[in-house]
């Protein structure tokens, strides 16, 4: 029983007591040391299930199926890993680009909150403990969405809210029917009763009610309308770590529960869901085409990358799975630091509107190098990650035959190259519009905007020619993702089947 | 009695879900308290409804006396009460405050994030 297993909840959870307790002096201090120590635990934490296996700590020592199960396997490991490179960024981000009276109002104090919600929802192995940490996350997202409290964020947080309260009450019918029926919430636990219960009616209803809770978390095909209303309305860093990390935890949770139960008829709701990834690929990239602000475009985006992710889980084998995992990694970062080039934009030119941006290449030439980094990578350029990550994928269909996956897929990709070739024509190449005053001064702000870019275009620089060590943990973690036995035998010990 | 509350259920459930269509924020607002309370309802029947000693193991002995009840579905609902009781009080903030900002109680006038 190693402490390091729990520490994802526990240091952000005690970096918010120490930063609502301390004086307003401290806060920021304590804000980004808390994601910092995230950071650095989570790396200890990959390196001790890379080396040791599957991570199990049964908490208040209750044994297997009955006490909460905190478990920590590769997949885990790399999403928990991902909250805190993203946390540790946007906290420096928002030092001096979060307007101070947000700072007064608790800013770093919810921020911690939501990187303790989402770390406890990749690492709980106990599915109404999921949905708890579900709820912590939403309400802390729920705050800083609406925290300034400005006329879009209220009518933005307005469908947010609403929508991300249907999909609780969703997952929790799912679990009232799973409980029902096998008596168990241990998600190890169900998985070997559902497997034991072979086609039933009630099962396949939760699993139903599972993947609409969790694709409406995930912004997939019909229900994602809630994301383009309401991800561009809050400062640019909320938006970035929403952008990065809170659709990936619906997308964490379907993967989990998709490998884990609901394994048994593939036939049905594996194919149901490559049809819906394609949907979701497509029209998230078409609905970008037609948007004029920065942030509603890259919003559109997440809700086709999404699709790719899910594709992949439809897809299921080894290299598709690899690569949804891959997939993930490199779309965590490059999406979060394009929303954090969109906060810096706004920072220097006042406004998100491509139309009367321009003009930033002359006189950013640096900042559009770094926008150049993430916007290449998302449309899948090679050698950037993102190439890699759709080739893992594009293989793994080609495999399978899936050849109508495949070509939305490659589609897409050029669809995602022409929106992000929009944004560098209008933001950065044209002409500037408007003749503004470019007597931007180079603030503390800014430097504070710009270092979590370099950083984050740095770590998609290294994914990207670096790409093997990334690769085998992707394929590690893709080999425990299909064999659930493993993770079932870690969490229940040697009385599993 | 399982039918009873399966119909109750039902009935919650379609309340809500009239309700939530309705273009109203106060009736958005009761949908919402409606469906999760239906939703608690749920889980307490899924539970299994019967009579029993409750679960407490008495001195000398090493099980309760049967029949004895699941003490888990309650467990459960209780969390959920908790949950859903903060996050409603946060969306009838929510609501309160989009009313002042708007100006209108009108869903369908909220589109401002929509374009």
């Amino acid at each position: 029983m190693n402490p390091i297993i729990v520490s994802p909840i526990l240091l952000p959870l005690g970096a918010a007591i120490l930063a609502l307790l301390l004086p307003r002096r401290w806060t920021k201090a304590v804000g980004v040391f808390g994601a910092a120590a995230l950071l650095t635990a989570a790396l200890f934490l990959l390196r001790l299930v890379l080396r040791d296996g599957i991570q199990v700590m049964q908490i208040g020592d209750w044994p297997a199926p009955f006490g909460i199960t905190i478990v920590v396997d590769i997949f885990s490991a790399i999403m928990v890993l991902l909250t805190g490179v993203i946390g540790f960024a946007v906290s420096v981000y928002s030092l001096f680009s979060i307007d101070p009276k947000r700072h007064s109002y608790g800013y770093y104090v919810l921020f911690n909150i939501l990187l303790m919600g989402v770390s406890g929802a990749f690492i709980t192995g106990d599915l109404f403990n999921m949905y708890v940490w579900f709820e912590v996350l939403l309400i802390s997202s729920f705050v800083l969405m609406v925290l300034g409290g400005e006329r879009a964020q209220i009518e933005g947080a307005v469908k947010y809210v609403t929508l991300n309260l249907m999909s609780s009450t969703f997952f929790l019918v799912a679990i009232a029917i799973l409980y029902g029926k096998l008596g168990a919430l241990n998600m190890a636990d169900i998985a070997v009763r559902v497997s034991a219960t072979q086609d039933n009616l009630l099962i396949r209803i939760a699993a139903l009610f599972l993947f609409a809770a969790f694709g409406i978390k995930a912004a997939i095909f019909p229900l994602y309308f809630w994301l383009p209303a309401s991800y561009h309305t809050p400062p640019a860093a909320v938006s970035a770590v929403f952008a990065g990390l809170l659709t990936k935890v619906g997308v964490y949770a379907l993967v989990r529960t998709f490998t884990l139960i609901f394994i048994w008829d593939r036939a049905v709701t594996h194919n149901a869901i490559l049809v819906i990834a394609g949907l979701t690929m497509f029209f998230g990239v078409i609905g970008a085409a037609v948007q004029f602000d920065f942030r509603r475009i890259l919003s559109f985006h997440i809700i086709s990358q999404i699709g790719y992710m899910i594709l992949g889980l439809g897809l299921f084998t080894r290299v598709a799975i690899a690569g949804t995992v891959f997939y993930i990694f490199h779309h965590i970062i490059v999406k979060t630091n394009l929303f954090l080039i969109s906060g810096i934009v706004k920072h220097i030119k006042g406004l998100y509107d491509l139309k009367k941006l321009g003009g930033l290449y002359s006189s950013q030439p640096f900042l559009a190098f770094l926008f150049i980094v993430p916007a290449f990578s998302l449309a899948g350029i090679p050698p950037l990650s993102g190439f890699w990550a759709k080739f893992l994928l594009v293989k793994a269909g080609l495999g399978l035959h899936a050849w109508i996956s495949v070509s939305i897929a490659l589609l897409v990709s050029l669809l995602t190259l022409y929106s992000m070739t929009k944004i560098w024509a209008e933001v950065f190449w044209k002409a500037d519009p408007v003749e503004q005053d470019n007597s931007f001064k180079k603030d503390k702000a800014y430097y504070s905007m710009l270092l979590p870019i370099i950083f984050l275009a740095a770590l998609t620089v290294v994914i990207s020619l670096y790409t093997e060590p990334f690769l085998n943990v992707a394929f590690k973690c893709a080999d425990q993702l299909l064999n659930p036995s493993h993770y079932i035998q870690a969490v229940l010990g040697d009385v599993a089947p | 009695m399982i039918v009873v509350s399966a119909v109750l259920i039902g009935v919650m459930f379609t309340a809500a879900v009239y309700l939530l269509l309705r273009r109203s924020i106060v009736k958005l607002i009761f949908g919402l308290v409606i469906l999760s309370q239906a939703t608690n309802l749920f889980i307490f029947t899924l539970g299994g409804l019967q009579k029993g000693n409750p679960p407490i193991v008495p001195e000398g002995a090493t099980t309760p006396p049967m029949p004895y009840v699941d003490p888990l579905p309650q467990a459960l609902i209780l969390t959920a009460i908790v949950i859903s009781f903060g996050v409603l009080a946060f969306t009838l903030v929510l609501m309160h405050r989009a009313y002042e900002t708007v100006g209108t109680d009108d869903l369908h006038q909220m589109r401002g994030t929509d374009r």
